[in-house]
């Protein structure tokens, strides 16, 4: 039977094992021949628009590489599916945008933010996700 | 109708009743005076758990349409709100645990109770700060963790005076328990984590793979640690099963936790932008994860069935076989419903993940501090209230309406992943077919709410701890 002793081998052993292997494919990941997100293209602009993200919060309510809240659109792909001009209409409107009976919070941003926040998208859409763009983005429309 | 009450465990209360006039208790008061003050980390958290139910039911309400509050709380806000008081009452519950359950296991009086009660007034002015600002767009767009940087340093802070409190009392202690040993390890782990959360990033990617190593091992890793010492605990006590046998299979449990859990972060980046290698090592190691729930599930039935003693706190017994049981079942299986690339591919970010995170945070979290409490509660201040029908009742609504609100977001999610990612309809278009199953979700969660109504009414009926309490029968 199993002692205590050989239980705590065992969570002791587990652990370090699988959080070295964790630290070693993080290193892996990050290396610059695996980078799948173009980091080079990652302007000033693109820092700007990020920053917009994330201090208006809109992960709160879209998913952005499938991660957010589920209230309204995913914007991966978005410039694909509606093209620069919508986008920078929603973005700037002084009424809460409300094409379907669901409101978005007025934000009003002005076109340098607008363009920022364009330029975020733009990059966001370069990225390899591993096959998850096709199940969102239109492109995936004409696969048959 | 006399089976069905047996079953629901009403019967066994006035049978336990009579036991414990019977037979003078062992374990039935609180130890130490400075056990008190985790009646006042149970009580923020009671606090904290209805205004998060409220910003629940603004959300759900919003989401069929009726979202008069739109221009003070935007759904961002709203999901803000609920999902940070669910850590904060979490996490002060857990904090609550470990004041009551470390002077027992250490055998002596916390080294400093003053400053326990400074740590939970600077951990409430920190929670409602945070709160108060995401109604002013103050905040970090970072799901789970929007709290902002300036305020993370003051939870950096805090957290460090609880750890100090804890980690001084344990190691100035007669004794060092596996159970104290695992719970405060959990604590320690679960801020060190918090640090990687802080770093600033330039790219999207780098900031969400990053942001995974707080969210996931968290609630995958280092609080099952936290859940497996006060399960632990509360088995003991409960059951009377031998210690050294409970605290083996803790072991057990968190190694297979660690084991698992650790490269099962990987379901997080499959895609987000990262490696393929993610693909077959989150996929592998996250589809064992469910092993360390069932454990945890096989653990908690087999001791309850072992014990001999059977203590009169009937209502802790069933919250503590509750949280193991259906955190199997909210965790692990419906974890592993969506856990495999191929379907994760189709699932991610849609309202199978919130089915997921609602069953999954209420079994395994939400009812182990709600079983932490029941057990606590009674001792600390002197009020013995097993037989209250109240209590049981509490126990049977919320988890009836938990499990119908999982029900209703699976089918909404279902039908969304059906018409959104298979037949690619408009976004919008699937959100107004699938409004129907949040007005069933609204009704679920008004029972839900009934259920926890009835187990606050049960703490504020028990009245303020008191020295009264303290253990007078020494064995
Ligand atoms: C008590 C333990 C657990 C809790 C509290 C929990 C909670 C959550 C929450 C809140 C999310 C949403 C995260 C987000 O999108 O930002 C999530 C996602 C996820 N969970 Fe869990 N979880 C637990 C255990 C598990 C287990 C054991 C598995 C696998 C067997 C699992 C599989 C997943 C997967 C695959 C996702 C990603 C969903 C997506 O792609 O959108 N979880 N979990
Ligand atoms: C009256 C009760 C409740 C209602 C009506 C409710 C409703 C909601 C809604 C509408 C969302 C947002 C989903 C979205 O982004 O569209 C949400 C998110 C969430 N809620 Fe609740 N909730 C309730 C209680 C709870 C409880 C008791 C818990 C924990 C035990 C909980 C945990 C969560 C979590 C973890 C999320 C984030 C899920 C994710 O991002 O995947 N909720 N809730
Ligand atoms: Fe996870």
């Amino acid at each position: 039977m199993l002692s205590k002793k050989q239980a705590r081998a065992f969570f002791l052993g587990g652990t370090l094992v699988t959080f070295l292997a964790f630290i070693g494919l993080t290193i892996y990941s990050f290396s610059d021949p695996q980078d799948q997100t173009n980091h080079a293209a990652i302007t000033e602009q693109v820092v700007r628009g990020k920053d917009l993200w994330e201090s208006n919060n809109c992960m709160g309510c879209h998913t952005i590489l499938g991660e957010g809240g589920y209230y309204a659109p995913e914007l991966t792909k978005v410039l694909d599916r509606r093209g620069p001009g919508y986008v920078k209409a929603v973005l700037m409107s002084p009424i809460p945008w409300e094409p379907n009976g669901r409101k978005m919070v007025a934000y009003g941003f002005s076109e340098e933010e607008a363009a920022d926040l364009i330029a975020f998208f733009d990059w966001i859409d370069d990225i390899d996700l591993n096959g998850f763009d096709r199940v969102v983005s239109p492109l995936s429309k004409d696969d048959k | 109708m006399n089976r069905i009450y047996s079953f629901l465990g009403f019967a066994e209360m006035n049978l336990a009743n009579k036991l414990h006039q019977l037979i003078q208790f062992k374990f039935k008061q609180m130890k130490y005076k400075s056990q008190k003050v985790a009646y006042w980390f149970f009580a923020f958290s009671m606090l904290l758990l209805v205004l998060q139910i409220t910003y629940g039911f603004v959300m759900g309400f919003a989401r069929i349409g009726l979202d008069g509050l739109h221009d003070f709380i935007p759904f961002n806000t709203a999901r803000a709100v609920h999902t940070n008081l669910l850590v904060v009452w979490l996490l002060s519950g857990f904090m609550g645990a470990a004041y009551y359950i470390i002077p027992e296991e250490a055998q002596r009086e916390l080294v400093n109770v003053k400053l326990a009660y400074v740590q939970l007034i600077s951990l409430a002015i920190v929670g409602v700060t945070a709160i108060v600002g995401y109604h002013f767009n103050w905040w970090e767009g970072r799901k789970f963790l929007e709290i902002p940087r300036q305020l993370d340093y003051l939870v950096v802070i805090n957290v460090l005076l609880f750890l100090g409190l804890i980690l001084t009392t344990l190691f100035k202690g007669k004794r060092k328990t596996t159970t104290a040993l695992v719970l405060s390890m959990g604590l320690l782990f679960a801020a060190l984590l918090y640090l990687p959360g802080m770093l600033p990033f330039d790219s999207q990617v780098t900031d969400s793979f990053f942001r995974w190593w707080v969210v996931h091992l968290w609630v995958e890793g280092v609080w099952e640690l936290i859940m497996g010492g006060i399960l632990s605990f509360l088995l003991i006590k409960l059951t009377g099963v031998d210690r050294e046998v409970i605290e083996k299979w803790l072991y057990v449990i968190v190694g297979l936790t660690f084991l698992s859990g650790v490269l099962g972060t990987g379901h997080h980046y499959y895609y987000i932008g990262v490696n393929k290698i993610w693909l077959v090592v989150g996929g592998i190691f996250s589809a064992l994860e469910p092993l360390a729930f069932l454990a945890m599930a096989l653990f908690a039935v087999n001791m309850y069935r072992k014990g001999e003693k059977k203590h009169p706190n009937t209502l802790a017994l069933f919250w503590t076989l509750g949280s193991a049981i259906v955190s199997f079942i909210g965790a692990g299986l419906l974890g592993f419903a969506h856990t495999l690339p191929q379907t994760n591919l189709y699932t991610h970010g849609t309202l199978v993940t919130a089915m997921h995170g609602h069953y999954a945070f209420w079994g395994a979290y939400a009812m182990i501090v709600l079983a932490i409490i029941s057990y606590s509660l009674p001792n600390l201040t002197g009020r013995k209230l097993y037989e209250s029908v109240r209590g049981r009742a509490a126990f049977w609504l919320s988890n009836i309406g938990m499990l119908g609100m999982t029900v209703a977001f699976g089918v909404a999610g279902v039908v969304q992943v059906y018409l959104e990612r298979k037949l690619k309809m408009e976004f919008m278009e699937v959100q107004n077919e699938i409004s129907i199953h949040f007005v069933v979700l609204l009704l679920c969660a008004t029972l839900f709410t009934t259920g926890i109504v009835l187990y606050i009414i049960d703490f504020i009926k028990h009245g303020r701890p008191s020295d009264e309490a303290l253990e007078t029968i020494k064995n």
